[in-house]
């Protein structure tokens, strides 16, 4: 799949994740789920998803548990807006970056 | 079965990654209109957030296939499209003209009517922005009375939007509808609806923008819904000349009960400076079109 190094010459872009490079970074607060309160694992079948539903980058995951991209996610907090449960908090990243841990 | 989050598909056509800001509604809107099309469309978009959504070349974070065209021939570009799908014999593909609120109420409207006109099979999506959000904020013919923007930027804008659904509905086109970000499903269920009508088919996609309308990343669910709540966006689809209230404006209208519209303008920061009077006006206009909508609605 197509990347910003690819030396082919061609007519038209390939289709890849992170277009526009590890936008996990541009972020300044990540969600946690705080799985107890999440209802998909509280009653441990397909229910809710609304964190899915509305997420515009598409990082979370549509599994139990919920699973959320980290190298994409930017940091919205639409998820912890959406979320009935209340599960899902923006916890701010501290000076956290992410090349550092890698 | 009507759509939920729960059995909705979980194919993505939209990659993580891609350019918009955080919170974008465009992203949102526009990830379940792909979802909606199941892959079975050709974009064509004009300069709009949604090329900068798409990305710079060689790579592009949608799956779809993408035309980039000029700003004022989207409805043109797409008119070219559906004839060459019919040249070559293709069936099932969806012609999906999308453009922001610049490339439609300004720049692509006289393309776009001509298009309606000649009655050429395609879907157009207007994603609504209320400005000109992707090269700095200018005003554009959507804009609200009295916000702020890149070319108003100290008394605001001293007209109100035009109504472009109204302009689309007049060229007695198969499907109307509006619909808002916030309510994904409620788009889901209208884009798989104009998908199987023929002809050109319109729907106007009311998308919030936290850095133009100035709140918080986060608020972008809660601002579309509030639009909604205060009769700023109405939702609803026009089939055949049948106008049907649906989703949230339908609840509200049978349990009549409309917020004022200061609760929305007050929470945006390109408001800041609206006067009194400018207030009372919107909310004349609004309070006039929500009565317009009650009369048509069958489905009260």
């Amino acid at each position: 799949m197509g990347t910003r190094d690819c030396q082919h010459i061609c007519g038209e872009s390939s289709p890849a994740v992170g277009e526009a490079g590890k936008t996990g970074e541009w972020r300044d607060s990540f969600p946690q789920i705080d799985q107890e309160k999440c209802l998909p694992v509280r009653q441990n079948k397909p229910s809710c998803f609304l964190c899915w539903l509305y997420c515009p980058e598409a990082v979370m995951s549509k599994t139990i548990p919920i699973q959320i991209n980290m190298e994409y996610c930017k940091g919205c907090g639409i998820c912890a807006q959406v979320c009935p449960a209340h599960a899902i908090t923006m916890v701010h990243e501290e000076g956290f970056c992410l090349n550092e841990t890698e | 079965m009507k759509t939920n989050a729960v059995n909705m598909t979980e194919k993505e056509y939209l990659l993580p990654g891609s350019r918009t800001c955080p919170g974008c509604a465009l992203s949102l809107a526009y990830r379940h209109i792909l979802k909606a099309l199941e892959g079975q469309v050709i974009v064509t978009v004009p300069a709009s957030c949604l090329t900068v959504l798409h990305g710079m070349y060689p790579v592009t974070s949608v799956t779809a296939p993408c035309v980039n065209t000029p700003f004022a021939s989207t409805a043109a570009s797409a008119t070219g499209l559906v004839a060459g799908l019919k040249a070559l014999g293709k069936d099932g593909v969806t012609v999906l003209a999308i453009a922001g609120d610049g490339g439609t109420h300004d720049i692509g409207l006289q393309a776009l009517s001509a298009a309606a006109e000649r009655q050429n099979d395609f879907l157009y999506i207007c994603y609504d922005n209320e400005g000109y959000m992707n090269t700095g904020n200018q005003r554009s013919g959507s804009t609200p009375l009295g916000a702020l923007s890149g070319t108003t930027p100290i008394l605001g804008k001293q007209q109100n939007q035009k109504d472009i659904t109204a302009i689309m509905e007049a060229h007695g086109i198969p499907y109307v509808a509006t619909a808002n970000a916030s309510y994904p499903l409620d788009l889901y269920e209208k884009v798989r609806k104009a998908r199987t009508i023929r002809g050109t088919r319109f729907i106007h996609v009311f998308t919030p923008c936290s850095p133009g309308w100035s709140f918080p990343f986060s608020d972008t669910i809660r601002i579309g819904k509030l639009a909604v709540e205060t009769g700023w966006v109405i939702l609803y689809e026009v089939e055949d000349g049948i106008f049907r209230l649906t989703s949230a404006s339908e609840s509200i209208a049978k349990r009549d009960n409309l917020r004022p519209l200061r609760e929305y303008l007050m929470e945006q920061g390109r408001f800041k400076n609206i006067t009194e009077d400018q207030i009372n006006e919107l909310q004349g206009w609004v309070n006039a079109r929500w009565k317009r909508c009650l009369d048509r609605a069958v489905n009260l």
